[in-house]
């Protein structure tokens, strides 16, 4: 166990690599304020097929061929595919990447998706089980609706708390060798179940779970938040956001600016009427891959905690009148250059 | 003019009722249309609901509070002439115009119509 | 993460405190004018049919059709679902608002079949309305049949 530290934390002995990310999102996260960074952007939802959930598909198929392309490689020199969306049986990713003919692990940690798949394609490079492992996320705003809440063309007002799910998908290639920001710790999180009934407040629902792993990766590695350039959670959005400084305050840690949330970068809430924020597993995949993981390769971020956090709920449970328990994956990612030296 | 006005303020009262639930309980959209069939049959049953109908004209029987007093109104009346079957299709005989309505138009907007972004 | 009642219950108040609630007052003033103008517009239509001689019945049926008919082309043309955004309850509360709940399934889930996807799924959000109407109006039946006539 000697990569092992703490109860939730593993040190990776030499860093892993990402050698690329590919980001592509559909028009509304194209009008966004990160518009300008991501690399595909889709005029059409449909993505030119026939349903919302084949559009996904589409969205997984060629964005993950985009981040194999952009990192030199050909698709046959993956050893493994890492990947998961929202959609019931994860049909988003498996009918997206089923023709790359590539061992494949199909992930389910609802939002917090990205984060499961890196830190698991991670850890199978740093055991030397795989040179090269494609991981990824990905939602779609319309196939959400439809599963989770109401027919699309339903007249219905959305409460302020209520997040917008992202459409798109980010995937990032992580190596054995090569040049890229590195992951260096992975804190796995825990479920957390506060008891949150309302659906329409993911963010509350996710908060804890944020909060959770914020506190156990501290404790961990012995840092404080202000080790840190960026701390980014996965799509807390503002009301998320406030509840995870307010619940780490009580325990004596001050988060200030540096820590942000994708769901609230990803959109502008007034302009954009998304209320809360973004959300789904695309929120964090895309924000990461496309805004971050760039200025992390340009060394204008030393070292980044990113945290996907999900919301485990299904529309049985929900009508179960379960609660929502959340879960949050953590992964420190040094940058490149000397940001890293710190 | 007058009748505007009251179905007017009749059926934006009704509405305003329904915002308040939405508002307050965070009650899904399906569960106040139940609601709403449910609590004007009942009315309509006490013979309540038939005085705002006077007042209020399409302000009482748009909304759907009315549809549901057209139920009771109907029941009732096929129980006066059918006995105890009329408590089996009088309901359903009332309601039959409207659901008919809703099921055809579904059907052709399905055929024309795709599903569509926000 | 404590996850003991007492956190939850103090949980809750943390989220009730940092979550806004929807401004209640001008959507019910929204409810109110929208609800108000398609009821006005029902009874416009009703006093129409009345004119053209129909009997009272056949008068209120017709507005009802030509409602669920406006209701559902303002759906397949995804107009309902922008008014309903604005509008709220006065938009869900009206016949229009049931009409609606039944032709949004039916375009949503065309693409699962005509007989699963659009037909089956067609009563998802106002098949309730059905299923509790007519109950209700058994036990009105049954009641009057008892006690009423």
């Amino acid at each position: 166990m000697g990569k092992k530290i703490g109860k939730q934390t593993v040190c990776l002995s030499k860093g892993v690599p990402i050698l690329s990310t590919a980001s592509t999102v559909g028009p509304k996260e194209a009008e966004g304020p990160l518009g300008a960074y991501f690399d595909k952007k889709v005029e059409d939802a449909l993505f030119g097929q026939e349903t919302w959930e084949q559009a996904e598909s589409f969205f997984v198929q060629e964005n993950m061929a985009l981040a194999v392309e952009k990192a030199g490689l050909k698709m046959k020199d993956m050893d493994y595919i890492l990947c998961g969306d929202l959609l019931n049986q994860c049909t988003g990713s498996c009918f997206g990447i089923k023709n790359f003919d590539i061992p494949y692990f199909g992930l389910f940690g609802a939002c917090s998706t990205m984060g499961e798949a890196m830190s698991l394609g991670a850890m199978l490079i740093d055991g030397g089980f795989a040179g090269h492992v494609l991981t990824g996320a990905s939602s779609h705003f319309c196939a959400a609706e439809k599963q989770f809440r109401f027919p699309l063309p339903l007249g219905t007002q959305r409460p302020p708390t209520s997040t917008w799910t992202v459409t798109g998908d980010g995937a990032a290639v992580l190596a054995g060798k090569g040049e890229g920001p590195k992951i260096v710790e992975i804190t796995t999180g825990k479920i957390v179940d506060m008891g949150v009934t309302d659906a329409n407040n993911m963010g509350a629902a996710m908060a804890p779970a944020a909060a959770a792993l914020l506190l156990a990766h501290f404790e961990d590695t012995g840092r404080m938040p202000q080790d840190y350039d960026v701390i980014a959670t996965g799509d807390l959005g503002t009301i998320g956001r406030e509840l995870v400084v307010e619940l780490l305050s009580k325990e004596g840690y001050e988060m200030d600016s540096r820590f942000t949330d994708c769901g609230i970068e990803i959109f502008d809430a007034e302009k954009q009427d998304t209320h809360a924020g973004g959300s789904g597993c695309a929120c964090s995949a895309v924000t990461f891959c496309g805004y971050f993981y760039p200025k992390l390769k340009a060394g204008e971020i030393g070292r980044m905690l990113f945290i996907p956090t999900g919301a485990l709920m299904s529309p049985t449970s929900s009508q179960q009148g379960q609660p929502i328990p959340g879960i949050a994956h953590g992964l420190v990612i040094e940058g490149c250059g000397k940001g890293a030296a710190r | 003019m007058m009748e505007l006005a009251k179905a007017f303020l009749v059926g934006g009262l009704l509405c305003v009722v329904g915002q308040i639930l939405i508002d307050k309980t965070k009650l899904m959209s399906g569960r106040i249309l139940v609601m709403y069939v449910c609590l004007g049959c009942i009315l309509g049953g006490l013979g309540i609901y038939q005085t705002l109908e006077e007042f209020g004209g399409a302000g009482a029987t748009v909304p759907l509070t009315g549809f549901g007093f057209r139920l009771a109104e109907g029941v009732m009346k096929e129980v006066d002439s059918a006995g105890f079957l009329g408590i089996f299709t009088g309901g359903m005989k009332a309601a039959a115009g409207g659901v008919t309505a809703a099921v055809f138009f579904a059907f052709l907007a399905a055929l024309v119509a795709n599903p569509k972004e926000k | 993460m404590q996850t003991t009642q007492k956190a939850q219950q103090e949980y809750d108040k943390m989220v009730k405190k940092a979550s806004p609630n929807s401004p209640i007052f001008t959507n019910c003033l929204k409810a109110f004018v929208s609800g108000g103008l398609i009821c006005a517009g029902g009874q416009l239509l009703l006093n129409l049919f009345l004119e053209r001689n129909f009997t009272e019945n056949e008068a209120a049926l017709c507005v009802s059709i030509t409602l669920i008919g406006i209701s559902a082309v303002l759906t397949a043309l995804g107009l309902y679902e922008k008014l309903g955004k604005f509008c709220g309850a006065g938009t869900i509360v009206p016949i229009t608002g049931f009409a609606n709940s039944v032709v949004s399934p039916a375009i949503e889930f065309k693409k699962e079949g005509m007989v699963f996807g659009m037909a089956a799924k067609m009563f998802l959000v106002a098949g309730p309305v059905i299923v509790y109407g007519t109950l209700t109006s058994m036990l009105v039946g049954l009641i009057y049949f008892l006690i009423g006539r």
